[in-house]
């Protein structure tokens, strides 16, 4: 009698599938990890980040990480799971011991892998150029970044098991441009033009952004935009659960 | 294998709405009203229907893809629904659409979803048995369709299932794939596994099934072997027969009860043959007549003949 492999094997096959798959995609490893940099680079030599009380390297930097969390848990993974879904993968895929939880939990594990290489990489060019993060950053930044990419990746399955694939392509890009220029992200609130200054600290975006620059500049836990952050990943999760159409 | 003497599958009375449907002024639609079949170990079961006929929508409800709005659905005794990954394990899944990531090479596909399973089939065989070794570099978006095929077939069995769900496995093959297929079909129904499979061709269910449930309009409509199928009487129970002679033959002195038209010229149609005295009373015709057929054609009834018995229209 055939039988399943144990669940973690199948979750951690599926992961490292998925994994794959991501690296090996050209326009994702462009969004992931090319696009970042230059932002990262263009912040490091222009003034747009001066005047903010610390060096533009420190400002920009925790910026650029939550920049690659929301390109990989929220753009890439959304398309992916977009097209999954067009193509029946999904539905060929929960018919076999991996089933349905285990698809999205193996999603999971190849955002967080694709997101710790983005930040290997990201971080390294950063202390090449100066970076000098708080003592206490990393042990406030990991977690933060983790909550980051839930709150992403149950937005990103939020669109890609309700629209179109090719919807789920356009507004997964679009609102990663609109939200890495206006949402607070990269760029500070006092940054931004006065209309979004009040709203972005509301955007997962922008909740993100502060958080972790809050974290590796000071080393200080941003309460209210932890709580958003958590407002979301829970919002967009229920929502996720209750609209996704799986074919 | 295990070879039960219970159904591998049992549905009954299956009930499934989608919608709500914007053309219904937003009401839902009943999709399956009632379909009704088993599976055995060791045979293939067909379901055999007009597109539209509700078979996918059948398969993918046993297969605990779409849920129900009615009726009992037994896999290997397990309610679909509530089916965990254990029973997942002894169930084969093809789709109609392949299901397979278009950026994927077979083989690491192939090794992914064995992955998923305690004790797979040899990959390596399977490969080579459908003939995939030929194109085992290739992505799957640039496979021919009869190699997708092929490719969602080996998917399909490399968990080593008990019950297969084949939808249209026949669909885009060569007659070349379309034997290869066919044959391991077969193979695996030797081995004692219960293999359901749509099709909405009668050819492939007359070539493979051992049981055939004919499904239309939501429901099953009819079921059998083929040759209790075949035996059915219908409306067209009798049979009819073809032969070409000289041009102008004087068909009024026929004997009683055949009919003959000379549908072109020297080519009768002779209908009405219902038991084997109706042939010896032809032949004596002939006899009485001097003709000697050039050709003779008798067609036996054939599965098409009793699905529009049926369901009454066309379905090629």
């Amino acid at each position: 009698m055939s039988t399943p492999a144990p669940l973690a094997a199948r979750v951690l096959a599926q992961g490292r599938y998925e994994t794959i798959t991501m690296l090996r995609n050209g326009e994702q490893l462009i969004l992931a990890v090319v696009l970042p940099l230059m932002a990262l680079i263009g912040l490091s030599v222009t003034p747009l980040l001066d005047g903010l009380g610390a060096s533009r390297i420190n400002i920009a930097t925790p910026g650029i990480l939550a920049l690659c969390a929301m390109s990989t848990a929220f753009t890439g993974q959304g398309i992916a799971t977009g097209f999954d879904r067009r193509y029946g993968v999904l539905r060929f895929l929960s018919t076999t011991p991996l089933g349905r939880a285990g698809l999205i939990w193996g999603k999971v594990i190849a955002v967080l892998a694709v997101l710790v290489l983005q930040v290997l990489v990201v971080s390294a060019v950063a202390l090449l150029l100066g970076w000098q993060p708080s003592p206490a950053g990393w042990a406030l930044g990991v977690p933060l970044l983790v909550l980051g990419a839930a709150a992403f990746t149950a937005l990103g399955l939020l669109v890609a098991g309700t629209v179109r694939p090719e919807a789920t392509l356009a507004i997964t890009n679009l609102l990663w441009l609109v939200l890495g220029a206006f949402g607070g992200i990269v760029l500070p609130s006092d940054r931004q033009p006065l209309l979004v200054q009040d709203i972005v600290h509301f955007l997962p975006s922008g909740a993100l952004g502060q958080a972790l620059r809050d974290a590796f500049l000071t080393g200080t836990l941003n309460l209210g935009e932890t709580l958003v952050l958590l407002v979301w990943a829970a919002l967009a999760s229920a929502g996720a659960l209750r609209w996704f159409k799986w074919s | 294998m295990p070879v039960s003497d219970s159904p591998a599958l049992e549905i009954d009375g299956l009930i499934k709405d989608v919608g709500p449907i914007a053309s219904l002024d937003g009401r839902m639609m009943r999709v399956l009203d009632g379909v009704s079949l088993s599976a055995r170990f060791g045979q293939v079961t067909a379901l055999l229907g007009a597109n539209g006929a509700g078979k996918t929508t059948t398969l993918e409800c046993a297969q605990g893809l779409q849920r129900r709005n009615g009726g009992t659905i037994r896999l290997l005794g397990q309610d679909p629904d509530s089916a965990g990954a254990d029973l997942r394990a002894r169930v084969g899944v093809m789709l109609q659409d392949g299901g397979l990531p278009p950026s994927a090479r077979p083989l690491p596909l192939l090794r992914h979803i064995a992955a998923m399973y305690r004790n797979p089939r040899d990959i390596g065989g399977l490969v080579e048995r459908l003939g995939i070794d030929t194109f085992t570099n290739t992505t799957v978006r640039r496979l021919s369709g009869g190699q997708k095929q092929r490719l969602a077939l080996a998917a399909c069995l490399v968990g080593n299932p008990e019950v297969v769900f084949l939808d249209e496995p026949s669909a885009g093959l060569d007659p070349q794939s379309r034997q290869i297929v066919f044959e391991l079909i077969r193979e695996l129904r030797d081995e004692g596994l219960a293999i359901v499979l749509t099709t909405h061709l009668l050819d492939d269910a007359q070539k493979l099934a051992d049981y055939v449930f004919i499904v239309d309009g939501g429901r099953t409509v009819a079921q059998g072997t083929v040759p209790e199928l075949l035996a059915q009487e219908g409306s067209t129970s009798s049979r009819s027969l073809m032969f070409e002679a000289a041009q102008g033959l004087d068909l009024a002195g026929l004997p009683a009860g055949l009919d003959a038209a000379e549908v072109s010229a020297g080519h009768y149609t002779v209908t009405g043959i219902q038991q084997p005295a109706d042939l010896a009373a032809l032949a004596q015709w002939w006899a009485a007549h001097d003709v000697m057929p050039a050709s003779l054609h008798f067609a036996a009834r054939n599965l098409e003949d009793v699905f529009l018995d049926i369901s009454g229209r066309q379905i090629r």
